[in-house]
């Protein structure tokens, strides 16, 4: 007999082993719902299927009554925008100043104090102040995701630039190429497969501050919406809207990693 | 006696307290094959990197053409590493051109339409001086570590420069792929009026392929307290020509070669 730690799942048995979970969880809810509604007729906290997909169906395929918008549409499309806006600034600017402090160590020594210090500051203790700056808008959102996770942006990607081997510059410089060039030709091709990396692990910081943000003040998102709805106990409504969200995050990350493997195939088959 | 090409006029380098290297008294001619041999950690790597730009001595004169070097890597001195030297997001081709996009783009660094064909046509030459033109199009992590030295070869030859500085180019290679290697850069070296600075761990190749063979050591009475005292070149042999000799016809245990027996 093999050890345990040796045995492998077969295919077949892995996506079994897979599923089973999921089955698991939706017969307990299942079974949950029954007892407490054997009970209590209107019981909110666990709704039958039936229930959840009245509710999906007032959602996503009726037309509300007081804006004739479909709500979850419309919570999806805000929701999105302001989350990829905030994705994309954090991003850039991740970018261009992690590769400088990374590169340059004239501007590494003096900036790296400071995004240290920034990144300490908790983001959602900055909400306030976003709101009295750039009022109750799209833009304290927007700010509030870019605040949240562009330092961590900034310090991954000065690391990732930094441990480019210290060979490949001096190489560089060896074939005449300027500062300006070995950044440009050299130095950003090869961080941005690694900028790619350093967004997907900040997705889940980002829906969450996107998610708080919209709690506070908002008047629609996906955020907005399970909080708004949270006041009538709202559970058929939520529950779907968690899924929908849940499913977002991972389209999200997935297309992320599909993409970087399209465009950058040399950083992921060398590793 | 004619000025020399690189002169080593009393240099030495220290990393704070810790002597690396001390009383370098040398020089070069142009054309000439410096193999370089000695303990792991005595400094030939420094010594290397001196003469590439990326250290400066701390005490001493090293002069190029009479003048004292560049404190920085430029495109008279091309360099190839043990690895790492080659760029992992360029195919074959791009990762020679980049030598003339970089002179010809001072902007942008890169080439477009028929100045890009020019310098792509110009690496494909390079790539056939070093037998890499079936693999143009591949990228660095498809190639095989012999081939990607050739490449890193390639791209340095590019740019013309007068001296190339090799640290164990071929330490990682196989024996047999080795061989073609010692033949390939053999004949760079006399196609292209080169200077070769190489750094080996392997004595056969330092006799087989250079014209003047240095070895780096302690001196024998200060070998104690190392760290108060640096290497040097304690061993200076001019090898005559042995075009028809072949590298295996050296053959003697790494311990006992008669070059170090006299030293020691
Ligand atoms: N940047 C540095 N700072 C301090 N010590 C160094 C540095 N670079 C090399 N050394 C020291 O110099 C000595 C020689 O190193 P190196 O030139 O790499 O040796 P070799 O190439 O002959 O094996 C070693 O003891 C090493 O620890
Ligand atoms: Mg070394």
């Amino acid at each position: 007999m093999k050890r345990i730690i040796n045995l492998r799942p077969s295919r077949p048995l892995a996506v079994a082993l897979g599923i089973v979970p999921f089955i698991l969880i939706l017969m307990l809810y299942s079974w949950g719902s029954d007892l407490r509604k054997a009970e209590n007729e209107r019981d909110k906290l666990l709704p039958s299927f039936t229930e959840i997909q009245k509710a999906v169906d007032r959602m996503a395929f009726t037309p509300s009554k007081r804006t004739g918008e479909y709500l979850l549409w419309q919570d999806t499309k805000s929701s999105l925008k302001r989350l990829l806006l905030g994705i994309v600034i954090a991003a850039m600017v991740g970018l261009v100043v992690g590769v400088l402090t990374g590169a340059i160590p004239l501007a590494g020594s003096h900036l790296g104090a400071l995004t240290t210090v920034v990144s300490m500051v908790p983001p959602l203790a900055l909400l306030p102040i976003l709101f009295i700056v750039f009022g109750l808008g799209e833009v304290s959102k927007v700010v509030l995701i870019v605040i949240g996770i562009t330092p961590f942006l900034i310090r991954d990607l000065d690391q990732r630039t930094r441990e480019l081997p210290q060979e490949q510059l001096v190489k560089a410089q060896t074939l005449g190429g300027s500062s300006w060039q070995i950044i440009l030709r050299v130095v950003l091709p090869q961080v941005m497969p690694r900028l790619m990396d350093a967004i997907r692990l900040s997705l889940g910081a980002a829906w969450l501050f996107l998610i708080a943000a919209e709690a506070i003040a908002a008047t629609d998102g996906l955020g907005y919406r399970i909080f708004l709805v949270r006041r009538y106990l709202a559970m058929d409504v939520i529950l779907p809207y968690v899924m929908w969200i849940t499913t977002l995050a991972f389209l999200l990350d997935w297309s992320l990693i599909r993409v970087s493997k399209m465009i950058f195939p040399w950083y992921h088959t060398a590793k | 006696m004619k000025d020399a090409f690189i002169a080593f006029q009393r240099c030495g380098k220290h990393y704070g307290s810790h002597v690396v290297l001390e009383k370098l008294n040398a020089s070069v001619q142009e054309g000439e094959f410096v193999t370089m041999v000695g303990t792991s950690g005595c400094g030939k790597s420094t010594f290397l990197k001196m003469l590439l730009g990326t250290e400066t001595q701390t005490t001493g004169k090293l002069l190029f053409n009479g003048q004292p070097i560049v404190a920085e890597p430029s495109e008279d001195r091309g360099v190839v590493f043990q690895k790492y030297s080659v760029f992992p997001h360029l195919s074959v081709r791009d990762n020679v051109a980049l030598g003339r996009e970089f002179a010809e783009s001072p902007l942008l660094g890169k080439l477009f339409g028929q100045k890009r064909r020019q310098a792509l046509a110009e690496a494909d030459q390079w790539l056939e001086a070093v037998g890499l033109a079936a693999a143009r199009d591949k990228y660095p992590h498809e190639l095989s570590g012999g081939m990607q030295q050739r490449l890193a070869i390639a791209q340095a030859l590019i740019k013309h420069p007068k001296v190339l500085l090799l640290d164990e180019p071929f330490g990682a290679l196989d024996p047999g792929i080795r061989k073609d290697m010692h033949a390939l850069i053999l004949k760079l070296w006399k196609e292209n009026n080169l200077t070769i600075f190489m750094v080996t761990h392997d004595l056969q190749e330092a006799f087989y392929l250079g014209t003047r063979l240095w070895v780096f050591d302690w001196p024998q009475h200060e070998a104690q307290d190392s760290d108060q005292h640096g290497a040097t070149i304690t061993f200076d042999l001019p090898i005559e020509q042995r075009d028809e000799l072949q590298a295996s016809d050296l053959e003697f245990p790494e311990n006992e070669s008669p070059v170090l027996m006299e030293v020691a």
